[in-house]
């Protein structure tokens, strides 16, 4: 229990920092230095030291924002098990809580940027709401896959325990569909390239940046927490899928998780790197592969794997 | 052509009273038959010469220049009406002298100021409000029209204007671009200072085309006063201009890359944009160019070493431009971006009197170096370049072209020693009751400046067209059906200037 504890802690600790290993590949690509790896917590001080600016014509509404996403988000690492321990809360269904938790996350999130009534924050509103409802239909796909691989519901048996979801099992090989899509998903909803640019300024092409645009100070940290959260969330259960080694020792354990989370960190920068982002109008398509491909995992995993 | 125009020559000053003064009637005609048959308006504006008010009308074809004017009517049958690349002119007019055009299909002020001549606003405007004042933007009605308001004050650090989307969905039906933000009232300014100060002034038009207005004030005072500057001198402004042209283009497609979030060529090309600024450093002591062109020549010489430096920064630098160029758009997911974005069809483009790269990559072959050559460029031989898509990519595809083509020229210019006269004194006398136009290619497009003095020799008129002033509806026209997250990408193909619109 302890361990959970502190794990959770650690995780929502070291988020930042694993945000800002993106930042170095893409450095690395583009030719750069790029920041220092502890640029975001050089941020995350700064502005919890400056105070928020409220517009008269916002609510309690656009307060709430900010707190509710942080939360959701530090709640959904509350279940998930990191680097194989057992996580701090887990239950039969809590995959399903998990989705909607970070769902309520986001309804709060697309709630505070309609209550500025700016143009700009409608529009990012309404193509964030449009593209997870895609990401959802994956997220089912897979979910009805892992239920007939461990017929259970909840994230603690897929990714930890004795018998975690492994690519060498019998079900291995439609399992690196899953990473693939899980891959996608993860790429869409934490607004990176191709889906969405976490670095451009320029806000009618924006989905996720532009509803936070008003928010400022500690606000802004806390949705900015909240997203390396989110990011680490989904970054942990690829890794985890990836290499879900147990060797006995902790301290071995902890360093392969480590190095397979900075894979996937390394794998989100590289993609940014070589590829432009999609048209808007592209986008849905491209989150659509990611449900083709849990679809056609599922499909083989019935038929052929009984 | 057959006209009662008179046949001008770039850059040569003319009497005034040369210049065929029609009756407005007949004047009227004679613009819309040759507009009609395809003339290109470069000039039309209207100037105050003692009492009365003149109108002036400077049109060309790909080979010819003409010019007529006549007495201003006080208010007259819109020729937009009829002939659509009048629009922009005839509403800067009426703004500027408040010479009103009846039934001109869109009278909207253009920069928002009074009229010079204090008659009552045509656009029943006081001036006591902020722009735009009275007058109500487009608006599209509709249960899931939208509309987004950009501007004027932007996310970077950019000029202002306003840019207000009615859109469907994500889809823009209709963009209207409102300036008029940065007017500093240019044109009278340059009426009014010593001559001394010209020059300086002109620097301060558009900071991205310093050297171009620059070349064009420089040349119509040389016409004017008899001035000619050195073979040695005509080379180095050519290379001005070309250095001018490749660091805004190169900063352009690194701007492009990075609006689709293609790193490694935004920041190389970002890179590439320094250098070649840093080139135009070498050869004046300022990045943009500033104090180097003066009317009679130039104000620095270039040395053999300056020249041994330049040679071998261009020897390095060619074939990494070459690469990135290379690398941009063999990227599948960024020609996904640029192709069939934004398209501006020919017939387009033609009426909205589209020039430069812009209008180029419509298939409009235009180049004023090959068309009205000055300086160094009659003794090069610049080829045609031209893309027939009209879409972000054939833009991004033209500029890239361009950049390696003034790549080589400069190569070439290079290769032998340039021997100039600085010039010292800035001071000149321009020829009385005179008139001149002067055209270059600014790495828009089309720069011109026309200059009409009195009987003193007193400047009357000055008269500035940036190419954004053709080209800004070209992009409203661009964004027509396309994706609101693709104007960014439209507007940075284009990258218009708002300050040489304003002014």
């Amino acid at each position: 229990m302890i361990v959970s504890v502190i794990l959770w802690f650690l995780a929502i600790l070291l988020a930042p920092f694993f945000a800002a290993v993106i930042l170095k590949v893409k450095a690395f690509f583009g030719g750069k230095k790029g920041p220092p790896l502890l640029i975001h917590y050089y941020t995350m001080i700064k502005l919890f030291q400056k105070g928020s600016v409220y517009s008269t014509s916002s609510t309690f509404i656009f307060k709430l924002g900010p707190v509710v996403s942080l939360c959701t988000a530090a709640m959904a690492l509350m279940f998930l098990p990191v680097a194989g321990y057992r996580p701090l809360l887990s239950f039969h269904g809590d995959v399903i809580f998990i989705l909607y938790l970070l769902g309520l996350g986001r309804f709060f999130t697309i709630a505070a940027a309609m209550d500025t009534a700016s143009p700009f924050e409608g529009m990012g509103a309404a193509r964030e709401a449009y593209f997870s409802i895609i990401c959802e239909a994956t997220f089912f796909m897979i979910l009805i896959l892992f239920f007939k691989l461990t017929g259970s519901l909840s994230l603690a048996d897929y990714l930890s325990g004795s018998g975690p979801l492994g690519l060498w099992q019998t079900a291995g090989s439609p399992l690196l569909f899953v990473i693939i899509a899980f891959f996608i998903v993860l790429l869409s909803e934490n607004s990176r390239v191709p889906v969405d640019d976490p670095a451009t300024h320029l806000e009618l092409t924006m989905i996720h940046e532009v509803m936070v645009l008003d928010h400022s100070g500690p606000d802004f940290g806390f949705i900015e927490l909240g997203a390396y959260c989110k990011l680490f969330f989904y970054s942990a259960i690829v890794s985890r899928l990836l290499a879900p080694l147990n060797p006995g020792n902790p301290v071995l354990t902890g360093c392969l998780f480590i190095a397979a989370l900075l894979v996937v960190y390394a794998a989100v920068g590289v993609t940014e790197s070589v590829m432009a982002r999609y048209k808007m109008d592209k986008v849905p398509k491209f989150i659509l592969t990611s449900f083709v491909l849990a679809f056609f995992a599922t499909v083989i995993t019935l038929e052929f794997l009984k | 052509m057959k006209t009662v125009f008179k046949q001008i020559a770039n850059g040569k000053a003319i009497a005034l009273d040369i210049i065929p003064h029609l009756a407005f009637d007949e004047f009227a005609q004679e613009v819309i038959t040759i507009v009609r048959q395809g003339g290109k308006i470069v000039h039309y504006f209207a100037y105050a010469d003692g009492g009365a008010v003149k109108l002036m009308a400077v049109l060309r074809t790909d080979k010819l220049l003409l010019a007529a004017g006549c007495d201003a009517p006080e208010s007259y049958p819109a020729f937009s009406a009829q002939c659509e690349p009048f629009h922009l002119f005839e509403r800067e007019m009426a703004e500027q002298f408040g010479i009103k055009p009846e039934g001109h299909p869109w009278l909207k002020m253009v920069r928002y100021h009074a009229n010079s001549r204090g008659l009552p606003d045509v656009f029943g405007n006081n001036y006591s409000h902020d722009i735009p004042g009275n007058y109500d933007y487009f608006a599209v009605e509709g249960p899931e029209i939208h509309e987004v308001a950009v501007g004027p004050v932007h996310a970077g650090v950019i000029e202002p204007g306003h840019f207000r989307f009615n859109c469907i969905g994500e889809r823009v039906l209709h963009l209207e671009i409102q300036l008029g933000y940065q007017h500093r009232g240019v044109e009278d300014l340059m009426c009014n200072a010593d001559v001394k100060r010209l020059p300086v002034i002109t620097e301060g038009i558009a900071g991205d085309t310093a050297i171009g207005n620059s070349l064009c004030m420089a040349q119509a005072f040389e016409g004017l006063a008899s001035l000619r500057p050195d073979a040695g001198a005509r080379i180095i402004r050519t290379i001005a201009l070309e250095l001018e042209r490749i660091a805004n283009h190169l900063g352009d497609l690194g701007a492009l890359s990075g609006d689709v979030a293609f790193l490694p060529a935004a920041n190389y090309f970002g890179r590439m944009r320094g250098d070649f600024l840093n080139m135009t450093l070498l050869l004046c002591g300022n990045r943009f160019g500033k104090g180097l062109v003066r009317p009679g020549g130039v104000c620095f010489p270039m040395t053999d070493e300056d020249r041994k430096t330049l040679t071998e920064r261009i020897k390095e630098l060619k074939p990494q431009v070459e690469h990135v160029i290379d690398l941009l758009f063999s990227t599948i997911s960024v020609l996904s971006r640029f192709e069939s974005c934004g398209k501006v069809s020919r017939p387009d483009a033609e009426k909205l009197g589209l020039v430069g790269p812009a209008a180029r990559a419509c298939g409009i072959s235009y180049d004023t170096r090959r068309s009205f050559p000055t300086e160094h460029y009659p003794l090069l031989d610049i080829l045609e370049n031209v893309e027939l898509a009209g879409d972000v990519h054939a833009r991004a595809r033209l500029r890239a072209q361009e950049v390696l083509q003034s790549i080589s020229i400069i190569q070439s210019l290079l290769k032998d020693s340039v021997k100039t006269e600085c010039v010292v004194s800035g001071s000149f006398n321009p020829a009385p009751s005179s008139f001149v136009v002067t055209i270059n290619e600014a790495w828009r497009g089309e720069l011109s400046h026309c200059v009409l003095t009195d009987a003193a020799g007193k400047i009357l008129r000055y008269k500035i067209k940036d190419p954004s002033f053709h080209n800004w509806n070209g992009l409203a026209m661009a964004l027509r059906d396309t994706g609101i997250s693709d104007f960014p990408l439209n507007n940075k193909s284009f990258n218009l200037s708002y300050c040489g619109f304003d002014l």
